[in-house]
């Protein structure tokens, strides 16, 4: 019996190379972790029935002597990225009964890879939360502590990883749905720069924004994840090359503190210490910390919050009870989609589609989306300029550790979970949460932002700082 | 923003909400709003755009498509009525 805590991806493919277990053993060793701990934690949404049969091919391949990056490795899925005539729900009620026709391309290059795909994980509706909370399948736990969230919105992902059910997982990262869960279980959470990773046959939430992210238990691992997915990719014409931002500066370990940003009310004292002491670790490790001021970062949250809903109004407009998923009988054709839509979205996700007919609609449109728009331009633009001196922005990732069911009572105190890891979206670049440091017990998590296209100073930079 | 307005906005957005609903959405719009509603300030800064990476549109030639027929049903089957290969609905008119 293969016991998975003490494995990571890296020292799994040794093992599977080496002959000492096999791919099945591997993903049985997986499937019966998920047996003994799901029903509590409810990460996992479906095991698909063939997992044992892509491990057996896998093993096939092993035996034959092909050497993939993800060989044989178990992973779960976000349950809003599409695999061929599997289920997938976005944690919704509206996508009830439909069936995947296509993989997304995500999926067709970890098959590539050669991962074994084990079953999709919870999350909150469209990927709309921070706490996993808003799932029509009843909320994840988290596996540090059942009483608290374990983040969202891929708060399954991180729980099936953190509660070892899983060696890795992929996320979507819209405003900090990978990051944030990250920090919160205790494992690694990175988001690439927008359009490394093609969006094609990923259920879209805000199109501007989101982007399939891994969650790992190491840095290289993360790594690994990462480059296995990424590439341009023509059913996504917002994916991009390495050519697209040219690596024209040297890393010189220097990081910036944009300090102010989160000395304000809401950041545990807890969080702001445990930033100084990562801080004190990149000096011992030779870096250079400086602080910086970005006087409009602290915008962000206000731009996402309306780009989001808006792109989310427009998106959100194709579940309409006729094509797909599910349908509610109204008096007539019209009314069908009233009903329809009444039914299958949650309340969340009303919530978002009516405030982002708002946001554009005529009268509100200049003040509201044009200003967000010229916001994401301005943030972007400080955040590029600080990026000529300093490799790397170091903020905490979440305000607070993982907090418990129901302690958030408004959607604005839900909303600003994600204030931290919100500007990397707003600017497309890559950010990474790595686990460091702890309050009572729960894992504390902090982060690393990097220029457009520099995911290296990012994973070389985490890497040292974790000691890998 | 009261009550008569989320309706508005709704039907809009073609969701069912109930008078109940619009008026608790009501107030949270109003907290929400009120906190989203300072990106106004923003753009009255005097701030430069270097506008250093403008968007542009990609586009991709219209060729080589898939064979024919390669997905109709499996899209089909996911339609919740439907007539030999077509989509049905409730008459329009």
């Amino acid at each position: 019996m293969i016991d998975l805590s003490t494995f990571n991806i890296v020292s799994a493919r040794e093992g599977l190379k080496s002959g000492k277990f096999s791919s099945h053993d591997l993903t049985q060793a997986c499937l019966n972790v998920i047996k003994e701990k799901n029903e509590e934690l409810n990460a996992f949404l479906e095991v698909f029935e063939d997992a044992l049969i892509q491990a057996d091919e896998a093993d096939k391949k092993i035996s034959e002597g092909i050497d993939l990056p993800l060989l044989g490795i178990p992973v779960a899925l976000k349950d809003n990225m599409l695999v061929t005539g599997q289920r997938v729900t976005a944690g919704s009620k509206i996508l009830e009964g439909f069936i995947a026709p296509t993989d997304c391309t995500a999926v067709k290059k970890l098959r590539e890879a050669g991962a074994v795909i084990v079953g999709r994980t919870n999350m909150d509706e469209f990927a709309m939360g921070a706490s996993t909370e808003s799932s029509a399948f009843g909320p994840t736990k988290n596996p540090v502590d059942l009483t608290r969230v374990p983040g969202g919105s891929s708060g399954g992902s991180a729980a099936a990883l953190a509660s070892g059910m899983i060696l890795a997982a992929y996320g979507s990262d819209t405003g900090g749905s990978v990051r944030q869960p990250a920090a919160f279980c205790g494992v690694v959470g990175f988001k690439p720069t927008y359009g490394r990773v093609s969006r094609s046959g990923l259920i879209a939430m805000a199109s501007s924004l989101d982007q399939i992210s891994p969650f790992a238990k190491t840095v290289t691992d993360a790594e690994i994840l990462y480059k296995a997915v990424s590439g341009s990719d023509p059913m996504d014409s917002t994916t991009i090359s390495d050519e697209t931002y040219p690596k024209n500066k040297e890393f010189n370990k220097t990081i910036g503190v944009p300090r102010a940003f989160f000395e304000g009310e809401g950041v545990s004292e807890v969080v702001k210490k445990n930033l100084e002491e990562s801080i004190e670790k990149f000096k011992s490790l030779g870096y250079k910390v400086m602080d910086i001021s970005l006087p409009n970062i602290a915008y962000s949250l206000a731009t996402y919050y309306i780009l989001m809903p808006a792109e989310v109004s427009s998106n959100l407009a194709r579940f309409d009870g006729v094509k797909y998923g599910l349908h509610v009988d109204g008096k007539d054709g019209v009314d069908d989609y009233f009903k329809t839509r009444a039914v299958g979205f949650g309340r969340e996700v009303r919530r978002r589609i009516i405030l982002g007919t708002y946001v554009l609609s005529s009268g509100y449109y200049d003040a509201y989306y044009g200003s967000a728009i010229k916001a994401k331009q301005i943030i972007t633009d400080e955040l590029r300029r600080a990026f000529k001196d300093v490799d790397l922005i170091l903020t905490p990732t979440a305000p607070t550790p993982a907090f418990k069911f129901g302690e958030k009572s408004t959607p604005l105190d839900m909303y600003l979970a994600d204030i931290f890891t919100v500007p990397a979206n707003i600017s497309g670049c890559p950010a990474i949460s790595i686990p460091f440091g702890e309050e009572n017990g729960l894992p504390l998590g902090v982060e690393l932002m990097a220029d457009l296209g520099r995911e290296d100073n990012i994973f070389r930079a985490s890497k040292e700082f974790l000691g890998e | 923003m009261n009550a008569e307005e989320v309706l508005k906005l709704a039907k809009l957005a073609r969701i069912e909400v109930s008078a109940e609903e619009a008026e608790s959405l009501s107030h949270e719009f109003e907290a929400i709003l009120g906190y989203v509603g300072q990106v106004k300030g923003i753009t009255n800064e005097e701030l430069r755009i270097t506008n250093e990476h403008p968007l542009r549109n990609v586009m991709r030639e219209d060729t080589n498509p898939h064979e024919s027929g390669k997905f109709s049903e499996a899209v089909l089957k996911n339609a919740p009525d439907r007539e030999e290969n077509y989509i049905k609905v409730k008459k329009i008119l």
